[in-house]
């Protein structure tokens, strides 16, 4: 490794830029003549819109235009789609409500936009948008899923009977009955998993210009995946074929997934960019992120694991409800089946698995993927079960999983997904070392003389990463392929720019993937540019999600520069008049092996552009591009184990200690995985203790602000000490599987276990608010 | 928000003419609460009339047997302040508490005791001192001045221009802080003041807002200990009960964090 290379912790690049404020958001794009939007949205859960009069708000001033849903609908802009395809069990096609992108006649929940106003200013459309009055008839709402499902309940769409997406199954039921009629033990768990709000900083934005001499749009939005918005927008949304649409994802200011979605704002303020003959722009408030960014989670799940008599897995029966808000968004139909139910076998060896899982309706926010999505719920579920296990059959809760451990691989686990490396015994024990597991015992007795109850609690999580072989997500009912594209353009002067369809939006990109480059030419970062996140430069590319930028969009490039250095090899031999195969490049330096003959990449470049002395038949130019679809996804795994104490008087938790032990296979910068995995640990610790995304029983949100919401502050977490135990992921030449989500998946079931460890008593739900444990502490 | 029109006073005396003059003015002082309710549109003053600047409502001041807080001093002067920490010691530390650094820098004892938010801080220690709130017309006993959520003694466009705690024996203050405003979801000041009587005041927790407590009084007035609390048996009627305290659960902390305070006033 070079001092930049991989390996090496590189001060991030783009940080000067983020700390300078000289980043550049949607919200900074200025176009000459921009006008504003503002939202009119239901204030109800549910209600038939019987008429939208604006007249007194088009007599404003400034007011450029009042648009609503009827006439999107008439203007043919399609439904909002989504992209994934399941099947029930009885082998019919999920049932999907129709989503314009401004309800024309029924909104199902709050916050769902009816019209728009466009103004002058942003001040001037707020102003018109409340002089424009929606007649609402009211019509009876539901919020949480087991409301939703009764007979009688309200139902949200025609489409959908029962408020009942799909009911869907996977694994061998009939495997999983045998292994409970000859279970020794029966373990029982009802678990829920909070809904929450995903938060970036930066909220929600969209400038739309729509250039009527060349019938040209385009799009300046907060995405993770400008290529996805474009091809959706004009697939499906009817927006502009693909080349007269131009879609920018400049600076992002965090996703966490809610920033993968085409959204609604984005469709009207193309549309209304086209309709008033100017740019649109709108920037959401943080009210409108509350309200309209998708949520993640929100499962109620009853589970039921069987163990023989020496303590090992038999088999593993769940039935979920996920929560789905309004309606379905763009990926939300995966999230609960295909990245959540094919992880129920966790780190364990599970002979059989059957799971069902039926999706419904409510009148809340869409709910779609956010960190982790579906692995959380998966991890938080078979880890609280093993914890709930260890107590009943009255074992240590880390020998039980050492029991049930995959320890050979690969692993074909009954739930599709097939291991290919780990070795959980290592980060297990990693991390018991850690935090010291063994004194634990002496630690509580201390504790508790002073009045406090001290708890440990285990987590082992596995995920599914580097999203995805295209051809097994196919097959799945995927609409997309999930492989990465990349291009490297070595410049006459040998300064280098890599074009990825990955986005950073936060993560680093601009560092890491320089590094590789670094690593591989021998050139510093500072010569290396990373270009991302604008349809008209990097052709195509599938965008940042699912921890795959680094084991995807990184392996796309490394097959690109594989391809610029066989060039380059080539230019070099010719120049140096050596055999090809004698060529190798060390610190920058074409060089003949066992000589001191060398040529410099610069000047390699430059004969590449030059031209003037090319081998014969060679073309000019340094520039190579890969497309790379994985073969398998990647298995990041790891075990975290938290020490905290509770105040029985207030219920309220303190942590002691938290560690990590992480594989992730190759780290290329190991401070931004550090980062990483903070950031991750973070979102794992809120949803455990702090965050809650609540609706009242008309589906009213209660918690759509910071002053009801409560988000992770630095004072509430506790100094983290991380470690990494690694096996090279096989499936990719580096060796990666990814970082990006591990905390978020694996951190809160070890958070409850501890609670729960600490207070005596298992029963008890997330967020664990000090209110909650003070009353399952007294509760009789 | 909306369109107003912004003045900087420069004496009690003009702001208060400046506010006559309004046909719906407000009063600014460190803007913590009149900014975001106006940024979300909830208020539209036709004048907003800055307090903030007034020099004679800024100091921190104690003397004999009163500490005097002007009304325009921000809470991190308060908490800071090696006068206030000396004369009573609870109060520098309440003001140590309230939300955030930024926040600590603009918000004002004055605009606190001005909004009584249910769950602000300063009401209890105002309560529980028995402290005596000055406006530009008169003075008036922290015992007539709160009444109820959000509503006070104050007349329209009165002033507050100081607000003076009597120095007690022994004071204490215990905040469990609302975990994600940072408001007080309750907190309890205690105070042994040196006419004998004891006086506690519970903010964050009552439908009907800062409120004092008899029963906790009394026990402690026996026994000045955490341990006199422990029969005391607070009823949860009367309490709020939200998303991040149930009745029961704040009828629990006023109990626990009044004994917190007993300890912490030693
Ligand atoms: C994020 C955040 C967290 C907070 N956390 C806490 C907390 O933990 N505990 C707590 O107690 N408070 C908290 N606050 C409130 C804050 O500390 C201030 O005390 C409060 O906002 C009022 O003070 P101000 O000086 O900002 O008043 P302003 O917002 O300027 O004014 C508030 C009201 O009082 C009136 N007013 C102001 N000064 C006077 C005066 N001298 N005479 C008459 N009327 C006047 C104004 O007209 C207005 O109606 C928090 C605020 C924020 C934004």
């Amino acid at each position: 490794m070079g001092v930049e290379g991989i390996g090496a912790s590189v001060v991030r690049k783009e940080d000067k830029r983020f700390i300078t404020g000289k980043g550049r958001y949607v919200d900074d794009v200025k176009l000459p003549g921009m006008t504003y939007a503002h939202f009119i949205r239901s204030p109800h859960a549910h209600a038939k819109v019987k008429g939208i009069d604006a007249s007194a708000a088009l007599k404003l001033p400034g007011v450029v235009a009042v648009l609503n849903g009827k006439q999107i609908v008439d203007d043919k802009v399609g439904n909002l789609i989504c992209g994934w395809a399941i099947t029930s069990k009885d082998g019919s096609p999920m049932k999907m409500g129709a989503w314009p992108a401004m309800a024309p006649e029924t909104v199902r929940f709050v916050g769902q936009a009816v019209a728009v106003v466009i103004a002058e200013s942003k001040n001037l459309a707020r102003d018109a948008a409340e002089a424009v009055v929606v007649d609402y008839e009211e019509l009876p709402a539901v919020a949480n899923v087991t409301e939703a499902i009764k007979a009688g309940a309200p139902q949200l769409h025609p489409e959908a009977p029962g408020n009942q997406i799909y009911d869907w199954v996977i694994g061998d039921e009939n495997a999983v009955n045998d292994a409970f009629s000859k279970a020794a033990n029966v373990v029982k768990l009802d678990v829920t998993n909070n809904r929450l709000a995903p938060n970036p900083m930066e909220p929600r934005s969209a400038v739309a210009d729509y250039n009527e001499a060349e019938e040209h749009f385009t799009l300046y939005t907060t995405s993770q995946n400008p290529h996805v918005a474009r091809l959706v927008l004009s697939a499906f949304y009817n927006i502009a074929p693909e080349h007269k649409l131009r879609v920018i994802a400049p600076d992002v200011g965090g996703g966490f997934g809610s920033k993968i979605y085409i959204y609604p704002e984005e469709m009207v303020a193309l549309w209304a960019s086209k309709k008033v003959g100017r740019p649109v722009k709108w920037t959401g408030d943080r009210t409108e992120a509350f309200l309209t960014d998708a949520h993640g989670r929100d499962h109620v799940t009853h589970a039921e694991m069987a163990f023989d008599a020496n303590n090992k897995i038999l088999g593993f029966r769940v039935k979920t409800y996920a929560n789905f808000g309004a309606y379905m968004s763009l990926f939300s139909s995966a999230v609960p089946t295909y990245l959540y139910a094919t992880l129920l076998s966790g780190q364990y060896d599970v002979p059989a698995i059957h799971a069902e899982v039926i999706a419904v309706y409510t009148n809340t926010t869409p709910v779609d993927a956010y960190r982790g999505a579906g692995r959380p719920e998966a991890s938080y579920l078979i880890e609280r079960m093993m914890e709930t296990a260890a107590r009943q059959l009255k074992v240590d809760p880390a020998a039980l999983r050492k029991t049930n451990f995959i320890t050979q691989f690969p692993h074909q686990t009954p739930v599709i997904m097939a291991y290919d490396i780990g070795d959980f015994n290592a980060s297990l024990d990693a991390a018991m070392k850690a935090i010291d597991y063994a004194g634990f015992a002496g630690r509580k007795a201390q504790a508790k003389a002073q009045g406090k109850l001290r708890g440990i609690g285990v987590s082992c999580y596995i995920e599914a990463c580097g999203i995805a072989p295209s051809k097994a997500v196919g097959s799945l009912g995927a609409g997309v392929g999930l492989w990465e594209s990349a291009e490297v353009r070595v410049n006459p002067v040998g300064t280098i720019e890599v074009l990825t369809g990955s986005h950073s939006h936060g993560q680093g990109h601009e560092t890491v993937f320089a590094q590789l480059i670094s690593d591989r030419l021998g050139i510093p970062i500072s010569q290396v540019s990373i270009v991302h996140g604008d349809t008209d430069k990097v052709q195509f590319g599938m965008g940042t999600y699912g921890s795959r930028s680094a084991a995807v969009g990184l392996t796309a490039i490394l097959k690109a520069v594989e391809k610029v250095e066989s060039k380059a090899k080539k230019i070099a031999a010719h120049a140096l008049e050596a055999s090809e195969a004698d060529i190798v490049i060390e610190n920058g330096e074409f060089k003949v092996t066992g000589t001191d003959k060398a040529i410099a990449l610069p000047m390699v470049a430059l004969a590449a552009y030059t031209a003037h002395n090319l081998p014969d038949g060679m073309e000019p130019g340094l520039k190579e591009s890969a497309f790379y679809d994985p073969s398998n996804f990647t298995f990041p795994a790891g075990a975290y184990i938290c020490e905290l104490e509770v105040d029985p008087g207030t219920g309220k938790t303190s942590f002691v200690n938290f560690v990590a032990a992480d594989d992730f296979g190759r780290l290329i910068n190991p401070m931004i995985v550090e980062g990483q995995v903070h950031g991750g640990l973070a979102q794992g610790i809120g949803q455990a203790l702090l965050e809650h995304a609540v609706y009242d029983a008309n589906g009213q949100p209660i918690t759509a602000s910071f002053m009801d919401y409560t988000m992770p502050r630095a004072d509430d977490l506790p100094s983290f000490k991380l470690s990494h135990t690694t096996t090279l992921c096989p499936g990719n030449p580096l060796g990666i599987k990814g970082c990006g989500e591990a905390g978020a998946i694996g951190a809160s079931a070890a958070v409850i276990n501890a609670i729960t460890d600490a207070i005596g008593k298992n029963n008890l739900e997330m967020p664990a608010t000090p209110d909650r444990v003070w009353r399952t502490i007294h509760a009789a | 928000m909306y369109q107003t029109t912004y003045h900087r006073a420069s004496s009690v005396d003009e702001a208060a003419a400046l506010f006559a003059k309004g046909s719906e003015a407000k009063y600014l002082s460190g803007g913590q609460t009149l900014l975001p309710v106006m940024k979300q549109r909830l208020a539209s003053p036709s004048d907003v009339i800055d307090l903030a600047k007034i020099k004679e409502l800024i100091g921190i001041d104690a003397s004999g047997d009163t500490l005097t807080i002007k009304a325009a001093t921000p809470h991190y002067d308060v908490a800071t302040s090696d006068a206030a920490k000396k004369a009573i010691p609870a109060v520098a530390y309440l003001a140590s508490l309230i939300g955030d650094p930024a926040v600590r820098y603009r918000g004002t004892i004055g605009g606190s005791l001005a909004n009584n938010d249910p769950a602000a801080d300063y009401p209890a220690a105002t309560l529980a001192l028995g402290a005596t709130i000055k406006t530009n017309k008169r003075s008036i006993a922290a015992d007539d001045y709160f009444k109820g959520l959000f509503a006070t003694a104050l007349e329209d466009g009165e002033i507050i221009t100081a607000v003076s705690f009597p120095v007690p024996v022994k004071a204490g203050y215990a905040k469990f802080p609302h975990p994600a405003s940072r408001f007080a979801l309750t907190g309890v000041f205690v105070a042994q003041t040196k006419a004998g009587d004891v006086r506690v005041a519970v903010t964050g927790a009552s439908q009907s807002g800062v409120m004092r407590v008899a029963a906790i009084e009394a026990a402690l007035k026996a026994n000045w200990a955490a341990s006199a609390i422990d029969s005391v048996s607070i009823p949860s009627s009367g309490l709020l009960s939200d998303l991040h305290g149930s009745a029961d659960y704040r009828a629990n902390l006023i109990k626990v964090m009044a004994q917190r305070a007993v300890t912490a006033a030693g």
